[in-house]
């Protein structure tokens, strides 16, 4: 049976990207840090949906080590969702480069990094997908968030080439945009509940967007039309709008 | 942040207090407040799961273990019933015991110590509990269950998450062999009539008649009374309905008392004289209004309660008599009026369900409203009933304990204990427990 890889498996969204693809009969590998908080989530998927599971140590920020992390994995992956990301506050992360190398890392050079190996087997065996959580952040930077946003732009340019460059070898290159979601992460923010979607939600899109073949999925669906509203504004407006 | 109660009602603000770090190490939360109450899904109706601080529950929801050949689920507090329908019915299993939603906690379940149609046969939800761990006022954690901590067992299993917070559960499943329900209707012309049939009909599993209680004179007490038991064709494909959404409140205005007679009058004579047969699915048999997200809207943005209390067996039919007359002089219709006859009590402290017969009423919130309520509170004591605490919002500290003989028992477990300094719900400190 095919097995799946995530990447930073320890999110909300990550968890329920699990459940969805466990609930269609995937086995799975979860890769985070310190994998052994895990544990418990492993178990319950063993028990939800009678599937195979493993938890794999992975460090993102740990460039070296990713040859030899998907090298031990014995069982050919069938496809690849990474999760990871990193968003701490902009304020802080303007004061201190050491946040925002952080951010680039996880969000950017660390995902491609591991997705560079990875593609390569991809495109050697003609098969599988890749699915990259990008964000809604990076398709146009803003003064609350751009350090994040201009990370997550970065990733969903390489998404994009990604795709381009695979297209031909039967490999599947996902882009997903979600826009705000009811995490640990934006727990303390004050979230819009009708634009906010619930992890299972996210999931649920990306799943159903995985199957029907599409290239873009932006999560919940409407942000397509707001970012490509708030795209759409000529820059000397922009630049004087706080949004 | 908002977290509000099935009714709508009351309405206040309150914070959520997270129960593990990141790193799974449990917060001690217990010096800095003493008013939190755990919250699992929303769905007691009035304030028992509200309070200024509220421990999230839900999204504790791991399984841990399925033991196939005992049925015993070991799971975290905050799973659904539904998740557990859609996993386990497909696999032959089902809940022992459920009440009228599968959208609560199993948290949520052993704190009401809910129970549903099979009650006066399979008992309360307890009944299926072998054990749980509870995390104290303390910080430690210990295991209950009828030989170990079994006065924290009695104490929680109805307890409103007044004794700590239920974290882990083992419990029963029951093993089905269809996802159907055989079931007949019968059509009763009176209150007479109605009890009648239930003791008739005491031998099927499942049992419960709606009841037009805007009926008058002779035709008062009339029903329609449901029974039902699995069906044994083999069919396990299951798949949970999810369907309609009432997305905003409906203006006050939509249930009167003209409405509601008249829905009552169409529901009744709908249905065939004499008795009926049909084989219907789980989701239509035990959770109707499941289907219809956000029901609680049609009773408009001031919400709305339900009223549930049970009359012991000897005085029901005298005391049911009184409370349908005070009803319907009052012209207030309920929309849901359901009626049951239950099995015998179980030793928890505060769990509702008692050998009669109990009715639950859903009343819209109107100012004149909790007069009728008083006068209902004041005929349910007479006739030595209780009100159910997991609907309740209004009820006195007076009319609540003298339903329930063990309530010094419970008071004086959470006393010794200090667990009166740390959980309080606004229901726990109107009433006093």
């Amino acid at each position: 049976m095919s097995y799946i890889l995530i990447i930073g498996a320890k999110s909300d969204i990550a968890k329920e990207v699990a459940r969805v693809y466990a609930k269609h009969g995937y086995n799975l590998y979860l890769g985070a840090r310190q994998a052994e908080q895990l544990n418990d989530f492993v178990q319950d998927l063993k028990v939800r949906y009678k599937i195979e599971v493993l938890d794999l140590e992975l460090d993102l920020l740990n460039f070296e080590t990713h040859n030899s992390f998907y090298s031990n994995i014995k069982a050919n992956i069938y496809g690849v969702i990474c999760v990871a990301g990193y968003m701490p506050d902009q304020k802080l992360a303007e004061k201190d480069f050491f946040e925002t190398q952080k951010i680039i890392n996880t969000n950017y050079t660390g995902a491609v990094s591991l997705l560079n190996i990875i593609s390569n087997d991809f495109e050697f065996r003609k098969e599988g997908f890749i699915i990259g959580v990008s964000s809604v952040a990076g398709d146009r930077g803003r003064k609350s968030n751009y350090l994040y946003g201009s990370s997550k732009a970065a990733f969903t340019a390489y998404l994009s080439g990604l795709r381009n460059r695979l297209s031909e070898s039967n490999v599947q290159v996902i882009t997903i945009k979600p826009g705000f979601v009811q995490t640990k992460l934006t727990e303390n923010m004050n979230l819009s509940e009708r634009l906010t979607a619930q992890p299972n939600e996210v999931a649920e899109d990306i799943y159903q967007g995985h199957q029907k073949g599409k290239n873009i999925i932006y999560t919940k669906w409407f942000w397509r039309y707001i970012m490509l509203i708030i795209k759409c504004i000529p820059e000397f407006i922009f630049k004087k709008m706080s949004i | 942040m908002k977290f509000k109660s099935w009714g709508n009602y009351p309405s206040i603000m309150n914070e959520n207090i997270p129960l593990f770090s990141n790193h799974n190490e449990p917060i001690i939360f217990f010096e800095k407040h003493n008013d939190i109450i755990p919250f699992g899904n929303g769905r007691s109706y009035g304030d028992s799961a509200l309070s200024k601080h509220i421990v999230n529950c839900k999204p504790r929801n791991y399984l841990i273990d399925f033991r196939e050949d005992k049925g015993l689920l070991h799971c975290q507090s905050g799973l659904m019933l539904i998740e557990i329908l859609e996993l386990f019915v497909p696999r032959g299993w089902f809940l022992k015991v459920t009440p009228g939603t599968k959208l609560i906690t199993v948290g949520g379940a052993i704190a009401s110590d809910v129970h549903g149609k099979n009650h006066h046969v399979e008992g309360c939800f307890s009944e299926c509990v072998l054990e749980f761990s509870l995390l104290l006022n303390t910080g430690n954690t210990i295991v209950c269950s009828r030989n170990e901590n079994s006065e924290f067992f009695y104490a929680t299993c109805g307890g409103m998450g007044l004794t700590g917070i239920i974290l882990d559960v083992k419990f029963y499943l029951k093993k089905i062999n269809s996802q159907y329900i055989k079931q007949t209707t019968i059509k009763t012309k009176n209150l007479q009539n109605t009890f009648e049939s239930f003791e008739t009909y005491k031998n099927k599993t499942y049992s419960v008649a709606w009841i037009d209680c805007l009926a008058e004179g002779k035709n008062m007490g009339r029903s329609l009374l449901m029974t039902g038991d699995f069906s044994n064709d083999g069919d396990l494909n299951y798949i949970s309905k999810r369907k309609i959404n009432i997305p905003f409140n409906f203006p006050g205005f939509t249930l009167n008392r003209f409405s509601v007679k008249f829905f009552n009058f169409l529901y009744y004579h709908k249905a065939k004289s004499g008795t009926t047969n049909q084989k219907i699915d789980i989701d239509t048999f035990f959770y109707p209004l499941d289907s219809i997200l956000n029901w609680n809207r049609i009773y408009g943005k001031n919400g709305f309660t339900q009223y549930q209390f049970i009359f012991p067996k000897d005085s029901s039919f005298d005391g049911l008599e009184e409370i349908l007359s005070a009803i319907a002089n009052s012209g207030k219709g309920s929309f849901l009026a359901i009626l049951k006859l239950y099995g015998p009590e179980n030793k928890n402290y505060l769990s509702f369900p008692l050998e009669g017969y109990s009715l639950a009423l859903d009343f819209k919130i109107e100012p004149d409203l909790f007069l009728l309520l008083d006068k209902l509170d004041q005929i349910v004591l007479k006739h030595k009933g209780r009100i159910y605490l997991a609907k309740d919002s209004r009820v006195s500290k007076e009319v609540f304990e003298k339903g329930y003989p063990k309530i010094e028992k419970f008071r004086q477990l959470r006393k010794d204990t200090g667990l009166n300094q740390v959980f309080n719900s606004l229901q726990s400190t109107r009433v006093q427990i």
